[in-house]
């Protein structure tokens, strides 16, 4: 499946659209998470100050088209297409939006060669912009994106259990455990309130990309499976009676969300992978119509 | 709420106390890890920073006309710069610093030693922020380190901040992290005594 010339403007359009809006803008589900911690935050404390920022800080934001966050993160992309799709193509359309971004000022000059410490101030390289594809037996093409900034994923953490120092035996309790760990570990230095999203099993690889997956999902999103759906939920609510709160100013609110699945494992091994999701969640998604230009937004 | 106005001097500082939340009005220098750097090995500084504010952020700044325009100025991770802060308030007596995430052991002993704070600003929130750069007056080091790492003297308004280290030996960062230590210990203990009730 070729795309011809039309189709690849368009496509290239809908692209740099995308960069734009999921830069800029804080989607829905996440907005009325922020909202209700604004709410939930006491008067005259600095978390409720945080949060007030905070709050104006995504209304200017989008009425200015810039920037949520200066840090404009790794450039995460994940890609549900067709049999037959060109991914080859794609990316190279993709990778020309990202540039193009970058000079809009859409996307911060972000990504560094790691061994001669050179910004290409482009956002291209090795492993960047980071694009996963998946085959669907839908006809259409389903485009997601987050970005991810540095703060956060910095406090990031991956378990194996048991975990003798935590007592994280290999079941749902110990798993409880580690993700409390993380949350207090963590502070506010991801810049929270955060999210979290989290794979249980897996291999190590395969569990932070899982747990990156998570955070696709709304906040508002219920978990098929009981057990993991009480976890989620239960994780939230001892989380904001932490105390760390906005920033880790101490306050009520220190997580807006989290969301957890599970893969197989060995025998032999029991990890718990966990990202942390800043405030400045940006994440959007489009589909495409046959011409390449965007027919729904997804979030 | 409370007021800092440039100039700024020891006795505004000492004044601070941790969780004070504060509006600064005056003169800001950036300074991040190529400046702080630059200080430790012995680099002339181009600025005079006695009673000076450094703020740990790489700023996107725009030249229009000939004018510089800041387009997002959030605070950048402040632990990175531990290791050379307090010898900035040593020799250079700065009385502040603005950034994200708290800072550590030898920065809080230099804030109580020197007569400085640690003010903590909102991460993430860089539109809210730039609004508050009234002008950019300078710029030095930019040709060295280029933009992001250059010093940028500034013009704020009512840029909102939070004490979380003051120069009393107070710390915001370890209160929270002992205090939501302790809580999570309790958390755990009342999972496992409701288990057992089972
Ligand atoms: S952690 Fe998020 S909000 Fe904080 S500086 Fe990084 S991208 Fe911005």
């Amino acid at each position: 499946m070729k795309l011809d010339k039309d189709q690849k403007k368009n496509l290239y359009d809908s692209m740099l659209e995308l960069i734009r809006v999921t830069s800029t803008q804080i989607p829905e589900d996440v907005q009325k998470e922020v909202l209700k911690a604004l709410k939930r935050e006491k008067k005259n404390t600095t978390a409720k100050y945080a949060m007030e920022i905070i709050d104006k800080n995504i209304e200017l934001a989008k009425s200015k088209s810039q920037p949520l966050c200066q840090d404009t993160g790794t450039v995460l992309v994940y890609v549900d297409h067709p049999v037959g799709f060109n991914q080859g193509e794609f990316t190279k359309i993709f990778e020309k939006a990202v540039v193009d971004a970058t000079k809009k000022g859409y996307l911060r000059q972000n990504s560094v060669d790691t061994l001669t410490g050179k910004n290409d101030s482009m956002n291209l390289g090795p492993g960047h912009p980071s694009i996963h594809f998946h085959e669907h037996k839908k006809k259409s093409l389903e485009v997601k994106m987050m970005l991810k900034g540095g703060g956060c994923e910095n406090v990031g953490a991956q378990y194996s259990l048991p975990n003798v120092a935590l007592e994280a035996g290999r079941d749902l309790d110990g798993v409880r455990k580690v993700i409390l760990d993380a949350v207090v570990k963590a502070q506010g230095k991801g810049c929270g309130p955060g999210v979290l999203g989290v794979t249980i099993g897996g291999d190590r690889g395969s569990g932070y990309i899982a747990s990156k997956e998570q955070l696709l999902r709304t906040l508002d999103d219920k978990n098929d499976i009981p057990a993991l759906k009480k976890l989620e939920k239960d994780i939230v609510e001892t989380s904001n009676r932490l105390g760390i709160g906005p920033m880790g100013f101490g306050g009520k609110t220190t997580l807006l969300g989290c969301k957890i699945s599970a893969l197989n494992r060995l025998p032999a091994s029991y990890f718990v992978s966990i990202s942390y999701m800043c405030w400045a969640f940006r994440r959007q998604g489009v589909t495409l119509t046959g011409k390449q230009k965007i027919s729904k937004w997804l979030y | 709420m409370k007021k800092l106005n440039y100039p700024f001097d020891e006795k505004q500082i000492r004044a601070l106390k941790v969780g004070d939340m504060v509006m600064i009005s005056g003169k800001l220098f950036t300074g991040r890890d190529a400046v702080h750097k630059y200080l430790h090995e012995g680099g002339k500084s181009p600025v005079n920073f006695k009673n000076q504010i450094i703020y740990h952020c790489g700023p996107v700044v725009l030249e229009k006309g000939g004018k510089y325009e800041v387009m997002a100025a959030g605070p950048t991770t402040s632990i990175r710069e531990e290791p050379y802060q307090w010898e900035v308030m040593r020799d250079h007596g700065i009385v502040g610093v603005i950034g994200k995430g708290g800072m550590g052991p030898k920065t809080l002993e230099g804030c109580r030693k020197y007569g400085c704070v640690y003010f903590h600003a909102i991460g993430g929130a860089a539109q809210v922020l730039a609004e508050k750069i009234k002008s950019v007056d300078d710029v030095y080091l930019k040709e060295k380190f280029g933009s992001p790492e250059a010093i940028w003297e500034l013009t704020v308004e009512d840029f909102p901040v939070v004490v979380t280290m003051d120069s009393h030996g107070g710390s915001l960062h370890s209160v929270v992290e002992g205090e939501s230590t302790k809580a999570l210990a309790s958390e755990l203990k009342k999972k496992k005594s409701t288990a057992k009730k089972k």
